[in-house]
């Protein structure tokens, strides 16, 4: 069996929802079927076999070739693996409760935002609000792994609840701002008012960010247990931060935000 | 049968269903993991008075471990799953908690889940730290020494308690001797502990007494000194009775076991005086497990 893939046959002219194209879906489906499926694009609906060649016969495994206006890839799924040949739009990743999702390139806005469950893995650079609950909502990201190769934008976990953000480039302002729980892991550097508002969770920063907010208290360098078991915990991923060699860190830790519950803490790697 | 010289009793020993859990205990060396867990296993020889039954099952190689540290499982056993919640919950508390550089870890995913961290967390005085990794939740408790680290929840199965068997020598040194050689063979067997202090009791009870309020009593008929004052098992040349009591995480665990320490037992032989093995047991109206000695070493 190989993979079922999409390819397009011209570049994308308006936004495209491929929502409907995860293995959750596509499981059982009759070629004919899948041909069929009614896909929005711009202010119309659209059969999947205009815009793609589809080839292959593994729904558990899907390929589609990748666009900056492919918005919602793998919404919602829960099983099997999507990868994005080359770029994604918004909303990648959105409320998936499991399976694997990778982006080849970029993801535009709201990246695994309400994520639920399972790994994305974005190879390029990740839009504003990785992770992030979407516009009006207080959850935010609540389990699951990201992985992000690239830098990321602004606002990384929003209000996220539980899970873990790896991001191996920089990562813009208000990271982890209003944090319920969770963490979030940079090994490059961070814009300002990181942990603005979080509640609970951490934030593992390997290089310094601009600026710390004058709410973050000292505690001191410490050698802390639990940070080889979470990185261990990342073994088998395709990340830096699974790296053996890096568990054992000296960390200074930062308690914060102390102007709401103040049980959150930035760790800045020794 | 005879082994080495060494007479194998026609009888069995008898056991009994208990409820186990395994939990690991890592620290920055062997050394402060043992005093952890020999904390923890302390008084826990039997549940007749002692309310669990604990021991060290191994010692674990960092690689082992959970974070990596070197450790030691240990295995705890009761009656009930109430009391071996409890009994956890009491000796995690002040022994593994109070540990210096201690961290305490589930020793078994299967089985229903009972509190390990989940009640404990509270000593953090609000200042605990949950964490999710990997599926399972810890909680990070901020200690003088830097923080406990505790899983939330270990699993409890059934289990099997009481397997045993008798050694019978010519002297007490001899007994001694033969016991500490078959502990050494049974610490290398998984799933299973041996209680008592060393692996090793002289007290073999019997159930009941003259004194109403006793449950159990000195098992005359295997005690030396008794010999001319009561229905004794024990031939005249036999001083010494030393019993080996296993709990195991199953019936075939204790057999292995058994089989491990009566062979090291009977390797001393009769020429280091080592006479008889034999085996504790009620008529089968103690428990369900009846471990038959010379099937046991067929």
């Amino acid at each position: 069996m190989t993979a079922l893939s999409f390819t397009l046959k011209s570049p994308l002219r308006q936004r495209l929802d491929v929502s409907p194209l995860v293995p959750d879906l596509l499981l059982g489906k009759a070629p004919k079927e899948i041909a069929a499926l009614d896909l929005q694009y711009g202010n119309r609906r659209i059969a999947a076999a205009e815009l793609f060649d589809i080839e292959g016969d593994d729904a558990e495994s899907v390929r589609i070739s990748g666009s900056p206006k492919l918005d919602f890839a793998g919404r919602g799924m829960a099983r099997g693996s999507l990868i994005i040949e080359g770029d994604a739009g918004a909303y990648a990743g959105m409320h998936m409760k499991g399976g694997y999702l990778c982006v080849s390139g970029s993801t535009g806005l709201y990246a695994a935002c309400e994520l639920k469950g399972g790994i994305v893995e974005i190879c390029g650079n990740a839009g504003d609000l990785l992770g992030s609950a979407l516009p009006g909502n207080k959850k935010g990201m609540s389990e699951g792994i990201v992985i992000v190769r690239g830098d990321a934008g602004d606002r990384v976990g929003d209000h996220m609840r539980r899970g873990s953000i790896l991001i191996e480039g920089n990562a813009g302002m208000y990271l982890g701002a209003r944090m319920t729980a969770g963490t979030i892991a940079v090994r490059g550097r961070v814009g300002a008012c990181a942990g603005y508002a979080m509640r609970r969770g951490t934030l593992l920063l390997y290089g310094s960010p601009v600026a710390i907010g004058a709410t973050f208290n000292d505690c001191g360098l410490h050698t802390l247990g639990f940070l080889p078991l979470l990185l261990k915990g990342y073994q088998g991923l395709n990340t830096c931060f699974s790296d053996p060699q890096a568990r054992r860190l000296r960390v200074r830790r930062l308690a914060g935000d102390l102007s709401v519950q103040g049980k959150g803490e930035i760790l800045l790697v020794a | 049968m005879i082994i080495n010289g060494v007479h194998i009793d026609e009888t069995f020993a008898e056991a009994f269903p208990m409820r186990a859990t395994r939990v690991i205990i890592t620290a920055q060396n062997h050394k402060w993991a043992h005093h952890a867990a020999q904390a923890m296993t302390g008084f826990a020889t039997s549940v007749i008075a002692c309310g669990c039954e604990a021991g060290i099952e191994r010692e674990l190689d960092p690689a082992e471990t959970p974070d990596g540290r070197p450790g030691v499982a240990v295995l705890l056993f009761a009656m009930g799953g109430k009391g071996l919640a409890k009994q956890l919950e009491t000796r995690a508390g002040q022994c593994v908690l109070t540990s210096p550089t201690s961290a305490l870890f589930a020793g078994l995913d299967e089985g229903e889940q009972i509190p390990l961290g989940k009640n404990l967390r509270y000593f953090g005085d609000g200042f605990q730290i949950s964490k999710r990794i990997a599926g399972k939740r810890y909680w990070r408790v901020p200690v003088m020494d830097g923080e406990f680290l505790c899983e939330e929840t270990t699993g409890m199965i059934k289990a099997v308690g009481g397997g045993n068997f008798l050694i019978l020598a010519e002297s007490q040194p001899q007994a001694l001797a033969a016991c500490e050689a078959a502990i050494e063979a049974m610490r290398r067997i998984p799933n299973v502990i041996m209680p008592f202090p060393g692996g090793v009791v002289r007290s073999g009870s019997k159930v009941g007494s003259k004194y109403k309020t006793l449950p159990a009593s000195t098992n005359d008929a295997f005690c030396p000194t008794l010999k001319g004052q009561t229905r004794t098992e024990l031939s005249p040349e036999i001083e010494s009775v030393m019993e080996i009591v296993i709990d195991g995480l199953s019936d075939a665990d204790i057999a292995r076991a058994m089989r491990a320490g009566i062979e090291a037992a009977c390797g001393l032989g009769a020429a280091n005086g080592i006479r008889r093995i034999s085996a504790g047991n009620y008529g089968g109206k103690l428990g369900p497990f009846l471990f038959h000695l010379r099937e046991i070493m067929g």
